[in-house]
């Protein structure tokens, strides 16, 4: 064996483990699904093998399944605005702040890696009817009920605003840091005002790392379950619930199927039309 | 003025950030029996329940397991691909990378339900081997990003000294490139036991009837009311999740330390 082919069979020996990993846990069961997403849940319990439409007409006719994915799309649009507004300012304090700025990132990590089930519960000690904030309503005497605030979409945003927000702003800060600042003070040399030389340097060159913040709260906002089932109402379900309901609770996997599959479509494609204009890189940069 | 307001946002933001983890953590101390506000005093006593209560105690052991096991596969996994993207000229290699990060970019829900179904099909239950299986397939992204970042860092030049000085492919492997690499392998690890440890999403698609892991248990306990105890749980978590990395970036920093001196 030569240096050169030994040369290339050794990447391809080091990443055999990984991709079969992915390919036979990932992308094999894909297609599984899609497969599995004509074949018919019959009355008896059993899976008939086959080539049914079914489950996807009804996934795409029933105005049911309809409403929540536009729901779902809605309240993940909602969040991904607020994490916006309130993680850009946020960003940018920590990109030009002249303290400890590893200190701040450092403490804007930490709920990061506090588990997710916990923020989310921890809402409830404080929006719940014996929670922090009724009872500091009731001690100044504001109001002698105490008032249910959980579980609606608002108290489901919230959740998913706690829990996504970091996303934002790291992304947005990598893409800040990576900006020259002497080009704000030469637009200020120029005339232009802080304002106006933020708005027209600083903001556009920051663009593809909020973009990338973006994505990622709409993307991992739209699939979540767990957020509406504990800060959300009866009626607050995601696309995401629709399939575990499928899946786990009534066994149609047919039907989980399809929904899933239409989840990713959905979800894909917000993906897809990222990449085509702005590329993975700055992605991966923010996760990093 | 400006610079003011945007210090008082962030301020706020920072506020909203940490509120609900104070409360908490504040909680888990209340002495009165109701996981609520007033609080009527400071006591342990919820943490005591805590430790003599079977069913999170064996929740705790699974995710530890898990979170172990996950950690040690995916890291091998992703060192191992992070090797071939970093140091060698790749064909296709903007495929392979999509493959791999492939996990981050679809909704859990979907991976979860993909291995669900396929395993089912080829007759393999619901076990921990599948709950293991998921963990390392959505931990693998994670890994081999942080590996990678790292990898790029580590010069080629120091094995080259090494084999031109006589040493051979499988000493120099182990005495300098295992060694240098040992602070990207331990952030690998980290990230994906932290991963693991954390998720609920998949490993309720997964996991098999009366096997818990700690997230899925407080999830369980949630659907009663909300106890001190979830609380006091939530405070060890904390300390936990907040602490291990913690503890990892030091445990890093020092060997990197080591290695340059």
């Amino acid at each position: 064996m030569t240096v050169e082919t030994r040369e290339a069979r050794q990447p391809i020996i080091l990443l055999t483990p990984a991709l079969s990993t992915i390919g036979l846990l990932l992308i094999v069961p894909l297609g599984f699904v899609v497969v599995y997403s004509f074949w018919l849940r019959t009355a008896t319990g059993a899976d008939q093998v086959g080539f049914f439409l079914d489950n996807w007409v009804e996934s795409l006719t029933d105005p049911f399944y309809r409403d929540i994915l536009l729901n779902t799309i809605k309240i993940a649009l909602i969040t991904t605005v607020v994490c916006a507004l309130a993680g850009y300012p946020t960003a940018y304090f920590i990109a030009r702040s002249n303290g400890n700025r590893l200190v701040l990132l450092l403490l804007l990590m930490l709920p990061f890696w506090i588990s997710y089930i916990i923020r989310t519960m921890s809402w409830i000690n404080i929006l719940g009817v014996s929670g922090a904030f009724n009872w500091a309503l009731m001690s100044v005497g504001l109001t002698s009920e105490p008032i249910q605030m959980l579980y609606n979409e608002a108290t489901v945003i919230l959740g998913l605003v706690h829990f996504l927000l970091p996303f934002m702003i790291l992304n947005v800060y990598v893409s800040l840091e990576g900006i020259d600042r002497t080009l704000e003070d030469a637009a200020c040399s120029l005339g232009a005002n802080r304002w106006r030389a933020f708005l027209e340097v600083t903001l556009p060159l920051s663009l593809p790392g909020l973009a990338a913040g973006g994505l990622l709260c709409f993307v991992l906002g739209a699939g979540t379950y767990i957020t509406p089932l504990v800060l959300g109402g009866p009626t607050d379900a995601m696309f995401a619930n629709l399939v575990f309901e499928a899946i786990i609770t009534q066994l149609n996997w047919p039907l989980g199927s399809a929904l899933s599959l239409m989840l990713l479509v959905v979800l894909g494609a917000v993906v897809m039309v990222y990449n085509r204009y702005l590329g993975m890189t700055q992605l991966m940069k923010g996760l990093q | 003025m400006g610079w003011f307001l945007v210090r008082g946002w962030a301020f706020l933001v920072y506020l909203f950030m940490f509120l609900p983890v104070a409360v908490v953590v504040l909680l888990s101390f209340n002495a009165s029996q109701f996981g609520s506000f007033p609080m009527t005093g400071v006591s342990l006593r919820w943490f005591a329940e805590l430790f003599s209560n079977e069913a999170i105690l064996r929740a705790f052991r699974t995710s530890f397991i898990l979170g172990l096991c996950t950690a040690m596969i995916s890291t091998v996994l992703g060192v191992l691909a992070s090797m071939a993207l970093v140091r060698y000229k790749v064909p296709g290699r903007a495929v392979i990378s999509m493959l791999l990060i492939a996990p981050i970019l679809i909704p859990e829900v979907v991976l979860a339900v993909a291995l669900l179904l396929f395993l089912n099909f080829l007759s393999l239950n619901k076990s921990f081997g599948m709950l293991l299986m998921g963990h390392v397939v959505f931990t693998l992204p994670f890994v081999v990003l942080v590996v990678q970042a790292r990898l790029v860092a580590i010069k080629r030049e120091y094995e080259e000294a090494a084999l031109s000085l006589g040493a051979n492919p499988v000493q120099t492997f182990f005495q300098i490139t295992l060694p240098l690499m040992a602070p990207a392998i331990f952030a690998g690890m980290l990230f994906a036991f932290t991963i693991s440890f954390d998720d609920i999403t998949g490993t309720l698609f997964w996991k098999p009837g009366g096997v818990e892991t700690v997230p899925t248990q407080i999830f369980a306990m949630l659907r009663n009311s909300i106890s001190p105890e979830i609380n006091a749980l939530g405070t060890v978590m904390i300390l936990l999740t907040v602490g291990l990395p913690l503890l990892g970036a030091a445990i890093a920093r020092r060997m990197a330390g080591k290695i340059n001196t």
